[in-house]
């Protein structure tokens, strides 16, 4: 808190403008709210970069629940949170993409997906679409920025990491495999200002129609392991994953790649 | 020439030791306000030195003694001398008695010297190996200045060189006794102590004439006011009085011998850490500091300033914060403190700022926090599932009817399997003799205890206010539990927030029992057994008899460790030390397994689910753990009313499991 209002007064190299997007989390067992596992990681990368000032956004109702997951945020040790008035029901996209582009951050980090409400993952897309911005998700680290270009690094499954280089401004997104978030402190967490903005509202038509029940734990496909021996056993929990039944297209019509994605939805019996 | 000599070097170590009085008493007054009754603690101060010091004091016959001698000695001798050689009352009959007082300060100091020929590791070396030699000299002088005066020794004996010698001696003496009691000497202690008794932030630890006091709770923070300080930061953050008990410190090191942490070789040492805070106070480095360090920490390496922070965020300032948190909150050493420091009250002082402004919980502490917060227990499980471990017992619910004799809170060892084999057994009990009792199931959440220790008092006011509000639907006449640190808690620090109930450890309540004649017992048929005392039982809430009469009501003659009682070692398992889990040399439950293992003990009685964690966490123990319930539910006669209830206990008997035992071994 402190060395960032240092930092912006006496640097003088340009300062990084990072704006964190962070939702109302739920406890997966209580429901209870709290700040939301992956955008906390989000504030802790946003934290761990060099001479950036960090801003948090959050559009959404302000009320007691929300005001807890927020002060979950501002306990990481951040003075002040913009909350973006929106009522229940509001598609915060048009909001949010208004607020950034007034904003004009360089980098703006979301959490991959959301805890409650549709928890699509799709709100950084939607995002970077309407803002004409790059995205790159699963983000493990940001190594440096430099020259308006950010050289970072993604988490790819199986503790593979690779290394991207996209030009500023640009959303990143992050899941668990982004370092894990720091402690919330109540004292930074009471201190720290909500800042609400009201905002013009959208509202979501086609949620309206929507039914919305609890989700289940989605079936998980068997591994089916024909062993006879414990090595063969062993071996078999330990191994890869292997896709096997995939199939790689390259240089194909779009038409033709989705033919394919519909013939493989059809066999998994997604699509009736 | 003595004559006019004597009242010019009184009265100048007198004027030197006021000066030094006001720039000490400026020091602690860099501290955050405390209100104390001044004049109501002046005069209690007596009584406090001469009952409740005295009587810690004199577990050491010798020492005490020997300080009766010594400092009964000086306080007359001082103002005898004042009086017959700083004002010239030279009255044979003051003379007389200052000639008294004199020898036995000297007879005293001879003890004092004994002491430091070969001084045990816990005692601070430094300036305080010259103090017998100090104390010898003031009171040789003034026993030698006052011979002339009662007329032993015609005046003007001797040479002017011996009057001029025998002053320097004097003079030394003085210095050390009137000049370096105010300046930071060895008898600091004196000065600091007598106010620290007078103005100690805890006045209802003390006994009164209607008998002893005690005050462990710890004090709540005022979360209410956002300018109130979030715990300790800086040595100023501390009240004045607390800087004043760190500053009568005598650095006897008993504190030091008593504490587990140290003894695992974990970096704390509490005399160290009060001498820290003295450091702090007054600004400086720990390099003076003379006596055994932090294990594993070098002296000299720490510098402090009273406005200046005591952790650091990076690098090194007055103390590191894994110091801080080696400390299981077991109170070893404000029990064995003579000058009743309270060791565990600074101790959680900074602990709260780290962890309520910096966020820095070490191990495991940030989860179980979020778990608190989150789920009501430490474990972060579905609160829902509270009463899994019951699902056949058909437990009474408050919530169904409302009212019950005694109400059971279960605690957070609900989820773990084997305090439920005690919750079992303890249930069995209360079954036996007919205990109108009920649970509060779902609604019971953690005590907020391991939150508190951990610093976090915002998510320990948070948790007790939800438990006051739960229990205020019900009635009952007390509440018992078989986790102590529940029953201190709920005992003792949920009053302040408007929650006052009468709380019984199980034992108390088994013991009441079985004296009332609703409990009977088949004789015991195992071997040797020793009880461990918890310290959140026996030390916080003085507790020691009730567990020791029902292990003899069941036939047990308890085989007691070295350290037992008030003396109890911990097992480890307080203050969240299994969560922030600092490394040391040894773990603390193995040096208690130990003990037990010295009285040739085949099975240690416990009473907490924490103790009972800890000792069976111990790889090849010599003896089996098992809580009072248990063995009281083994050893129940049965009754045709229990069988009526039409609920079997499912019971694994001693036998099956030492067969167990022995198949595994």
């Amino acid at each position: 808190m402190q060395p960032d209002a240092h930092e912006t007064g006496a640097n003088t190299e340009a300062v990084l403008e990072v704006a964190v997007l962070v939702s109302v989390g739920r406890h997966p067992l209580t429901g209870r709210a709290r700040r939301a596992d992956q955008d906390a990681r989000g504030v802790e990368l946003a934290k761990s970069l060099d001479r950036a000032h960090v801003t948090l956004l959050h559009a959404g109702e302000f009320d007691a629940e929300s005001e807890s997951a927020m002060r979950g945020y501002l306990g990481m040790g951040l003075p002040a949170l913009t909350l973006v008035e929106q009522p229940h029901g509001a598609d915060v996209v048009p909001a949010l993409a208004r607020a950034l582009s007034d904003a004009q951050p360089q980098l703006v980090i979301a959490g991959g997906r959301a805890e409650q409400g549709e928890g699509s993952g799709l709100l950084p897309y939607l995002l970077a679409e309407r803002l004409g911005w790059p995205l790159v998700s699963g983000l493990a680290d940001v190594e440096k920025v430099e020259h308006g270009v950010a050289t970072l690094l993604q988490a790819l499954p199986r503790g593979q990491r690779r290394r991207l280089q996209v030009r500023l401004p640009a959303i990143v997104t992050v899941d668990a495999a982004a370092s894990a978030a720091r402690q919330s402190a109540f004292g930074p967490a009471r201190r720290g200002e909500i800042e609400v903005e009201p905002a013009a509202v959208a509202w979501d038509e086609a949620q309206e129609e929507w039914s919305v029940s609890p989700a289940r734990k989605r079936p998980k496909r068997l591994k089916i392991v024909k062993a006879t021996s414990a090595r063969e056993r062993f071996k078999a929990a330990a191994a890869k994953a292997e896709g096997g039944g995939g199939q790689v297209l390259t240089d194909v019509t779009p038409e033709q790649g989705a033919e394919a994605i519909f013939k493989l939805l059809k066999e998994e019996g997604i699509l009736r | 020439m003595l004559d006019t000599l004597l009242p010019i070097l009184i009265f100048s170590a007198l004027a030197l030791a006021v000066i030094g009085a006001v720039r000490r008493v400026r020091l602690w007054r860099q501290g955050r306000p405390s209100r104390v009754p001044i004049l109501q603690g002046l005069a209690a101060m007596p009584r406090r030195y001469l009952v409740d010091l005295h009587h810690v004091v004199a577990r050491d016959k010798v020492m005490s003694n020997t300080h009766v001698a010594t400092a009964g000695g000086f306080v007359a001798a001082a103002v005898l001398m004042i009086l017959v050689h700083g004002l010239g009352l030279a009255n044979p009959v003051l003379g007389g008695l200052l000639l008294l007082a004199s020898s036995a300060m000297f007879v005293g100091s001879l003890f004092v010297a004994r002491r430091r020929r070969n001084p045990p590791a816990r005692l601070s070396k430094g300036p305080w190996m010259r103090l017998p030699k100090s104390l010898m000299a003031f009171a040789l002088s003034v026993f030698l200045i006052t011979l002339p005066t009662v007329g032993i020794l015609p005046e003007g004996t001797g040479s002017w060189l011996l009057a001029v010698a025998l002053a320097a001696v004097l003079a030394w003496g003085l210095g050390e006794m009137f000049f370096g009691m105010t300046w930071g000497g060895p008898m600091k202690h004196a000065f600091a102590g007598a106010l620290h008794l007078a103005f100690h932030r805890r006045p209802e630890r003390f006994s009164s004439k209607q008998g002893g006091g005690r005050s462990t709770g710890l004090k709540a923070l005022d979360l209410d006011d956002p300018k109130a300080p979030l715990g300790v930061e800086t040595p100023s953050d501390f009240t004045w009085n607390q800087l004043l008990g760190f500053d009568a410190c005598v650095q006897c090191g008993r504190c030091e011998a008593a504490c587990p942490a140290f003894a695992a070789g974990q970096p704390l040492n509490p005399k160290k850490l009060i001498q820290d805070m003295v450091v702090g106070m007054t600004g400086g480095s720990d390099a003076r500091y003379a006596g055994s360090p932090y294990p594993g920490k070098p002296i000299g390496e720490h510098v402090g300033e009273p406005h200046g922070p005591i952790v650091a965020r990076r690098g090194t300032a007055l103390v590191d914060a894994e110091t801080l948190w080696s400390c299981t909150t077991c109170r070893a050493c404000v029990e064995e403190c003579p000058m009743m420091i309270e060791h565990v009250d600074a101790i959680v002082d900074m602990r709260r700022f780290l962890t309520l402004e910096h966020g820095d919980t070490p191990g495991k502490g940030a989860e179980v926090l979020d778990n608190l917060i989150a789920t009501d227990n430490p474990g972060g499980f579905d609160p829902g599932s509270r009463m899994h471990w019951a699902a056949d017992l058909n437990l009474p619910l408050m919530r169904d009817v409302g009212q019950a004799e005694v109400l059971l809170w279960l605690g957070d060892g609900v989820f773990d399997m084997r305090n439920q084999r005690t919750l079992r057994a303890l249930v069995k009990v209360l079954r036996a003799a007919s205990v109108d009792f009920a649970v509060l199931g779902v609604e019971e959440r953690d005590s907020g205890d391991v939150a508190r220790r951990l610093g976090d008092e915002a998510t320990f006011q948070s948790l007790a206010r939800r438990n006051i509000t739960t229990l205020a639907q019900y009635r009952f006449q007390r509440i018992v539990t078989c986790d102590p640190h529940s029953f201190h808690v709920l005992k003792n620090e949920y009053g302040v927030l408007g929650g006052d109930y009468a709380v019984s450890h199980h034992s108390t309540y088994i013991a009441e029992l079985y004296e009332s004649g609703r409990l009977h017992f088949a004789p015991w048929k195992g071997g040797r057994v020793t009880y461990h005392d918890p310290c959140y039982l026996g030390r916080y809430n003085g507790e020691f008899e009730a567990p020791r009469n029902v292990l003899k009501a069941l036939g047990i003659e308890v085989a007691e460790m070295a350290r037992s009682g008030f003396r109890s070692r911990c097992c480890g398992g307080g203050g969240g030390a299994p969560i922030t889990d600092i490394p040391g040399k040894r773990r603390i439950p193995d040096m208690r397994m130990n003990d037990v293992s010295e009285t040739g003990a085949e099975l240690v009685a416990v009473g907490c689910p924490q103790c009972t964690a800890m000792l069976e966490g111990v790889v090849d123990a010599s003896a089996e753990v098992r809580d009072i319930a248990e063995l009281v539910a083994d050893a129940l006669v049965p009754e045709s009313e229990s069988r009526r209830d039409g609920v079997r206990q499912v019971q694994p008997t001693a036998e099956a499991r030492i067969a167990v035992k022995e198949v595994a071994s």
